[in-house]
């Protein structure tokens, strides 16, 4: 396989995944997301999370340690964004409170963890995901895992560059974007009232 | 005081595991307790992997317990028994490679120092003793040669533990382990006398027997290693599954090393350190 032909899709990959990045997907400029490795305008990609949010069986938001702790200014007011989107879904909330490897003593049922995150996904059977709030670093591990593991779809909202190893990541994600998807779901579920 | 930062977000608070709610509440953080208040508040450290009977386990709990500025202090660890139980401890804690541990901590204390000048922060370095008194003595000599204000708490259980059983420096002469069976050639290391000649302001050697001690002992290295330079505790936890003793027997046979003299509790305090913590203690009054 060439590398501009990888393509990030849910798996099970592999034990060891590649990371995307070393098969020749490249983050995208501002303005442009990622979807499943190439490259789309922002809208675009934010029409596709809304559709993989509302046909998913089980979706579930993922909320890390930047936006689960009011630790500066604004962050609350995000994390009820966050919370305002799940509820506009119907998703479910499991948090990713810090980073330490709790395995094996882990509750999937009530937190995921970026050093075995395959654990949460398999227990509670989510078949698509939201990344927010996870610092860049332990996102990258934790969906490059998801991916080699799990059937999983992950998006992932990134307020710096984005993520490779997500099937769909935005970039500079703010506020404001949070409010925009949230319309853009409830607008999407009133139609198919 | 960075208690603040601990606060869940609005909304939020319902889906957090019931052990963060309970740390936020519960938890020691501006809370001025120590090892007298056990019980009384939610402990740092919280379902540790570490073997039954662990005199390590028992002392980490105790220092945890002891530290007088938790919400401020940043631990470093290194290889060993102790870093299995690093995970579970719920302080800004950094696994160093084996041995490096007081370099580490010297570079995080200084950058600690520029990035925040107006705020304590403690660095405590907590290690097994195959990383203090073999694989890092030289890192942990040469911080103290420079006079770095860290803490360094050596978990003492006489051995390499965690890989089978094998002697270390600190075990005593004439040990015979899984992996060690021909018996120690050498005596135990005087770690307490290379730390007074080495510049440290307090030296201190404790057990998990008597808590009271262990947590004062923990306090003044703290505050010695905050004003003054190096400080150096020691604590005995003795390992129950290598030494091949039942888990409920450990505090008697810390009890019963005592008595023998083989393992002796002391104290080193420099003149400058008895000054400092004269004057601390007086204004506590």
């Amino acid at each position: 396989m060439s590398l501009t032909e990888y393509r990030v899709l849910p798996g099970p990959e592999s034990y060891l995944p590649p990371a995307a990045a070393s098969m020749g997907v490249v983050l995208p400029d501002k303005g442009s997301a990622l979807v499943e490795g190439g490259i789309v305008l922002k809208e675009e990609a934010m029409e596709k999370i809304v559709d993989k949010l509302l046909t998913a069986k089980n979706p579930v938001f993922f909320p890390g340690p930047l936006v689960l702790w009011a630790w500066k200014e604004g962050v609350a007011e995000k994390a009820k964004a966050i919370k305002e989107m799940a509820e506009a879904v119907g998703a479910k909330i499991i948090p990713m409170p810090d980073y330490r490897p709790k395995y094996p003593m882990i509750n999937p049922a009530i937190e995921i963890n970026p050093n075995h995150p395959n654990l949460t996904i398999w227990h509670n059977k989510i078949d698509a995901c939201i990344f927010v709030g996870v610092h860049c670093h332990y996102a990258n591990v934790a969906l490059k895992m998801i991916r080699g593991g799990t059937d999983c779809y992950t998006m992932a909202l990134c307020s710096e560059a984005g993520h490779e190893d997500a099937m769909i990541s935005l970039r500079d994600f703010r506020i404001e974007d949070l409010y925009t998807m949230t319309e853009m779901i409830k607008k999407r579920k009133g139609e198919g009232k | 005081m960075k208690k603040d930062i601990f606060q869940i977000s609005p909304g939020f608070e319902d889906i957090m595991p019931a052990e963060y709610r309970d740390l936020i509440d519960n938890g020691p953080f501006e809370k001025n307790v120590g090892v007298s208040d056990l019980g009384s508040f939610k402990e740092l450290l919280e379902e540790h992997p570490l073997c039954a009977g662990c005199g390590l386990a028992l002392s980490l709990r105790l220092i945890l317990a002891s530290l007088p500025n938790p919400e401020d202090t940043i631990i470093v660890g290194s290889t060993g028994c102790s870093a299995l139980a690093f995970p579970q401890v719920a302080l800004h804690n950094i696994h160093s490679l084996f041995g490096n541990q007081n370099a580490v901590a010297s570079g995080l204390k200084r950058a600690l120092t520029l990035r925040f000048p107006d705020k304590v922060k403690d660095v405590v370095v907590i290690a097994g003793d195959g990383a203090t008194a073999d694989i890092g003595l030289d890192m942990v000599l040469q911080s103290w040669f420079r006079q770095e204000n860290i803490t360094t708490i050596m978990l003492d259980n006489e051995a390499y533990a965690n890989t089978g059983g094998q002697e270390s420096g600190m075990s005593p002469m004439g040990t015979v382990l899984n992996m060690a069976p021909k018996g120690k050639k050498f005596p135990k290391v005087s770690v307490p006398e290379l730390a007074r000649e080495s510049g440290c302001a307090y030296v201190a050697t404790v057990t998990p027997a008597q808590p009271k001690k262990l947590g004062k002992a923990v306090v003044r290295g703290i505050l010695a290693a905050r004003e003054l330079g190096p400080s150096y505790i020691q604590v005995f936890a003795p390992c129950p599954t290598n030494y091949k003793f039942k888990p409920n027997e450990t505090i008697s046979k810390i009890k019963l090393r005592e008595k023998e003299g083989t393992y002796e509790t002391k104290e080193y305090i420099t003149a400058e350190a008895q000054e400092l913590f004269a004057r601390l203690e007086e204004g506590k009054k």
